[in-house]
């Protein structure tokens, strides 16, 4: 099977500075979910940037491909590359508190795309805004779309995010973290969500959490990050039963579980840590970067 | 699940009413000053020179607010003096906002060379002292209304540059903006569409400010003579005249001193109001 998303030895680096992802390469499959795992700071919502054109000003991707639906994204002209992503891919972002214009209502935050990316008329795009304000289980849609951002709550906010990236039918997604800025409680629901959106509209998910937990419930297959470098790409299953690499192993092992939420707790050990401080710093001698 | 944030009201406070209504009085008797000014403004009479205000004796009916050492009418002066000064306030304070706001909101969302060049021109401009440098380019311009308005934009775009670059700023990092670049909106469209809707409520804040300032400034500069015409009655002007002759005729210094400070008072606090009333987020 062909991937949807297939990203090649994708390198980003502080402009005049050091490397942030060291040839990073995955593949997001259509219709699987896909989940980038790391600590914080590992570039797990960079590949992300990389791929939808929203890397940070200081960043600059400097080297590898970026292949989309077939199309090399590092390739096209910046404009051509912003309709492409603008048509067949979405964002679900991190902050459901800063993700929507405060200044404007959520009506057309969700039709805009639908108007501008495929053309619809204002009539067509409202009813189908309804309906998928509806999918996403919020009351009395007629009414939020009306409301200001301000005028609704976290998890509301995160739902209508959801339905506006699956509002134009992109054939990828990629969640940054949807559930990290949300009540614990809610995070639940909002996961079940994604999930249960991803596999009714069929789309190809990359999803970006550190949270092994999450992953467990929603992804197919997944990648683990160091410190920019992939250190594993596997298939879920394969993954929980018999991790390949050593880093991925501890990362298991410090899933704290239910029945003993402290004993289970152990940090990655400090050999670990060095071995694959060791490999990411021999990738760089051996990359020259 | 209703969310009852969508049930705040926000009344039109007193503070609203209050500024909101002085200035369109102010502004009702600049236009008809013609019609309702009880004297000429420019018309001398020795014979009447000093009058005292209507509640002490010794007064001439038809003098209102008494009369300056010219027996010019200090009331009819006033109200002429509004024409200049709501003028300049509402031109001056229009084109300060407008080069102001644009180069700012370009630096901060744009970053990169274009903010260094804009940030740069900030950091020198605000060296030079206010007033000394409108003084000099109005003696440069030589005096007159546009001469004013050219000395009050080019001093003054700066603070609307500076403010609303940081706001450009924090607005631009927020995850909306990098929501419409997905979307495949361009990023002058991104600037125009998501970045400006957002500054707004500062930049009204800041453009009413600026009307008072540019009241200031106008103030200043007829103060010391560098206004228009010196025959035009100007609130500065009296300021000045009335300050040589204050131990004999107070009135001539306090009544247009009043004036300009409840003017100027009402710009920063109808800035604030509206900011209160039209910012979509409670802050």
């Amino acid at each position: 099977m062909s991937a949807y998303l297939s990203i090649r030895n994708l390198s980003v680096a502080l402009k005049g500075g050091g490397p942030i992802l060291r040839r990073v390469s995955l593949d997001v499959h259509p219709g699987q979910v896909h989940g980038l795992v790391g600590e914080s700071g590992a570039g797990k919502s960079m590949i992300g940037k990389a791929v939808l054109g929203t890397l940070p000003r200081a960043l600059q991707v400097t080297g590898g491909e970026i292949w989309l639906d077939g199309v090399n994204l590092e390739t096209l002209p910046p404009s051509e590359r912003r309709r492409r992503i603008g048509a067949t891919a979405a964002l679900i972002p991190q902050d459901p508190l800063t993700a929507l214009n405060p200044s404007k209502r959520i009506g057309p935050q969700i039709t805009r795309r639908l108007v501008d990316i495929l053309g619809w008329s204002r009539a067509d795009a409202q009813n189908r805004a309804l309906e998928l304000l509806a999918e996403v289980h919020i009351p009395e849609p007629a009414r939020v779309m009306r409301n200001y951002p301000h005028e609704l709550s976290g998890g509301m906010r995160q739902r209508i995010l959801i339905a506006a990236a699956f509002a134009a039918e992109p054939q990828l997604i990629i969640a940054d973290e949807p559930t990290t800025a949300l009540d614990v409680t809610v995070q639940k629901q909002i996961l079940r969500l994604i999930a249960q959106m991803q596999a009714r509209h069929g789309t190809a998910l990359m999803f970006v959490t550190h949270d092994l937990g999450v992953v467990s419930k929603v992804c197919d297959s997944l990648s683990v990050l160091y410190a920019g470098l992939v250190v594993e790409n596997a298939r879920m299953r394969r993954f929980f039963t018999r991790p390949i690499h050593p880093y991925s192993a501890a990362l298991l092992a410090a899933t704290p579980t239910y029945t003993d939420p402290f004993g289970s707790l152990k940090p990655v050990p400090q050999n670990v840590i060095t071995a694959v401080e060791t490999e990411v710093s021999q990738h760089d001698r051996r990359t020259g970067a | 699940m209703r969310d009852a944030r969508a049930d705040v009201r926000r009344p039109v406070g007193l503070r609203l009413w209050l500024s909101g209504g002085w200035l369109s009085l102010l502004t009702l008797a600049a236009i008809f000053a013609p019609l309702i000014a009880p004297q000429d403004p420019l018309a001398q009479d020795l014979f009447l020179g000093r009058l005292p205000p209507f509640w002490e004796s010794g007064t001439e009916p038809g003098f209102y607010l008494g009369t300056d050492s010219l027996g010019r009418d200090v009331l009819s002066r006033i109200l002429y003096g509004a024409r200049l000064a709501l003028i300049v306030a509402l031109v001056a304070g229009t084109l300060t906002c407008l080069i102001g706001a644009t180069l700012g909101l370009i630096a901060g969302y744009y970053r990169g060379w274009p903010d260094r060049i804009i940030s740069r021109f900030v950091d020198i401009w605000m060296a030079f002292p206010p007033v000394l440098f409108s003084i000099l380019l109005i003696a440069v311009l030589g005096p007159g209304l546009v001469s004013i308005i050219i000395a009050i934009v080019i001093i003054d775009w700066t603070r609307f540059a500076r403010v609303i670059r940081a706001e450009a700023i924090s607005q631009g990092a927020m995850d909306y903006v990098a929501s419409a670049q997905v979307a495949g909106r361009t990023k002058f469209g991104t600037m125009l569409a998501e970045i400006l809707p957002n500054v707004l409520p500062t930049i009204v804040a800041l453009l009413t400010l600026e009307m008072g300032i540019a009241v200031i400034i106008e103030a200043i500069l007829s103060f010391v003579n560098l206004s228009i015409s010196t025959d035009s009655p100007t609130w500065g002007g009296m300021i000045s005249e009335g300050r040589i002759s204050v131990h004999q005729a107070w009135w001539v210094l306090v009544f247009p001193l009043i004036t300009l400070f409840l003017t100027v008072l009402s710009f920063s606090q109808l800035g604030e109001g509206l900011k209160d009333r039209f910012d979509p987020v409670l802050r």
